[in-house]
């Protein structure tokens, strides 16, 4: 049988993933999330008198310390195996990538397991936030005029 | 590569398992459960050689022999130089073949012991595959409290460790004979879906042993796979029967078997090198010795897949092993 067949035969029989489903779950979840933030935000401005940028910084701190907290207590993986993107693509997932390979790594030494494997999921997300930011700024300021 | 045996027993097994197989159907059958993932001790990677160790002492205590008593010890498991295994090796202090071919390692562990007892090269052996469901998650894919989405039809690592004495001496189940696999390379990529990368060397394998031995499959009371899982069982039924034209009858797949797939959340069922023995040693061997099952194949299925070479966008190759046990009568 050559490849292409058996890749058919093997694709008759793989189960589809339901991203119907799964994209209302991210989108209710997710969006969820955005409430959440935006709610924090406007609590912080009001109750400590912030401008909505710090404020943002302070919702930002927060929702990471709960990722991060959840993650600790063992069931965040739970979560985020069901809500998918709804809880990846928020600022929750890149603290629940950093923090559940700290936790996996931990008894491997701090330097040797936390600190060479902590960004091993999230790692990428850094590097790749951080080269559009500077092509985002290069042309904001040579297209956009600044 | 198909060897005959005619003077090589299995005389004792025992199985160590971890908690989601002591919460599925054999539990009553298993030597040793645990709890949790950590047996007591600090990771999970001491804890697969905390399995392998127990495995080993509790064959030899229902033996009733010393370690020194056994000629070779042959076993593999699934992490990073079969590092699980070398350690245990280290306690249990028998000589070692380490050997590695991802999930098959338990068939290949039996033919490479039976070879050496019917050349008489030695009069017995221990033979031992271990896995770890955390273990190997770490390894392979994501950290575990990730929790990354995953896939209906990926399989779930079986914990645990299965070990098995085989002699010249008398038994109620024999070796009869072992076909050594091929390597298999059908271009599938997705990391996923191991079922689909380890059918066609289960198929490879069982047609081999086929010609090789000039028997029909209603030869056997039983074929039985090693970790394809439920997608898997139906694409090797589909892919032998288009390939080999082999109508696989008296057929069942270990993954599917050794958890409740439809309570526990192990997705498509089990795999590792653990899962096929787990399942042979305790409900098959049963089977075989209240005499509802005869002849049986085994075929255990191992995707060769490493993650660099995944990276660079290679297919997933696969081996599998079989071997034919029979009830002496």
């Amino acid at each position: 049988m050559e490849k292409k067949d058996y890749k058919k035969l093997v694709d008759k029989y793989t189960p589809n993933a339901p991203r119907f489903k799964n994209a209302i779950i991210a989108f209710l979840i997710g969006g969820f999330m955005g409430v959440l933030g935006n709610f924090l935000i406007d609590a912080y401005s009001f109750y400590f008198n912030l401008s909505s940028k710090d404020a943002g910084v302070f919702m930002i701190i927060t929702l990471v310390f709960i990722g991060c907290f959840l993650t600790c207590l063992g069931f965040f993986d739970k979560w985020v195996n069901f809500a998918k993107c709804g809880l990846i693509v928020p600022i929750t997932g890149f603290a629940h990538a950093c923090q559940s390979a700290a936790l996996e790594y931990r008894k491997e030494g701090l330097v040797t397991g936390i600190g060479a494997n902590m960004f091993k999921l999230a790692g990428s997300v850094i590097i790749f936030g951080v080269v559009s930011a500077y092509i985002f700024g290069l042309l904001r300021i040579f297209v956009m005029g600044g | 590569m198909t060897f005959k045996y005619n003077n090589v027993y299995i005389n004792e097994t025992s199985t160590v398992v971890g908690p989601y197989e002591s919460k599925g159907p054999f539990t009553k059958f298993f030597d040793k459960r645990y709890d949790d993932f950590y047996f007591g001790e600090k990771t999970w990677e001491q804890a697969e050689i905390k399995s392998i160790k127990d495995s080993v002492e509790i064959l030899l205590n229902k033996l009733n022999i010393k370690n020194t008593n056994v000629d070779v010890h042959i076993g593999g498991d699934l992490l990073n130089q079969i590092v699980a295994t070398n350690y245990a090796s280290s306690k249990i202090g028998i000589p070692l073949i380490g050997i590695y071919s991802a999930c098959s390692i338990s068939t290949l562990g039996l033919m490479i012991a039976s070879n050496m007892i019917e050349a008489n090269q030695i009069k017995n052996a221990v033979v031992t595959a271990s896995s770890h469901n955390n273990g190997a998650e770490k390894q392979f894919r994501n950290p575990v409290e990730y929790g990354g989405p995953k896939k209906d039809y990926t399989t779930f690592t079986t914990t645990g460790c299965a070990a098995c004495y085989l002699s010249n001496i008398k038994s109620s189940i024999r070796v009869e004979s072992a076909t050594l696999g091929t390597v298999t390379d059908m271009g599938i990529t997705d990391v996923f879906n191991m079922g689909a990368v380890m059918a066609p060397s289960a198929a490879k394998v069982i047609s081999d042993h086929l010609k090789d031995t000039n028997r029909s499959i209603d030869y056997y009371d039983l074929i039985l796979t090693g970790d394809l899982g439920i997608i898997g069982k139906m694409i090797l039924k589909d892919y032998i029967k288009k390939e080999y034209n082999i109508n696989l009858k008296n057929y069942d797949d270990s993954a599917c078997m050794i958890f409740d797939i439809n309570k526990q959340p192990v997705y498509s069922g089990g795999s590792g090198p653990a899962c096929l023995p787990l399942v042979t040693y305790t409900y098959i061997f049963d089977k075989m010795k209240k005499g509802k099952l005869n002849k049986v194949l085994l075929v255990a299925t191992g995707a060769l897949m490493n993650t660099g070479m995944c990276n660079q966008h290679l297919s997933i190759p696969s081996i599998s092993h079989a071997i034919s046990l029979e009830v002496v009568k």
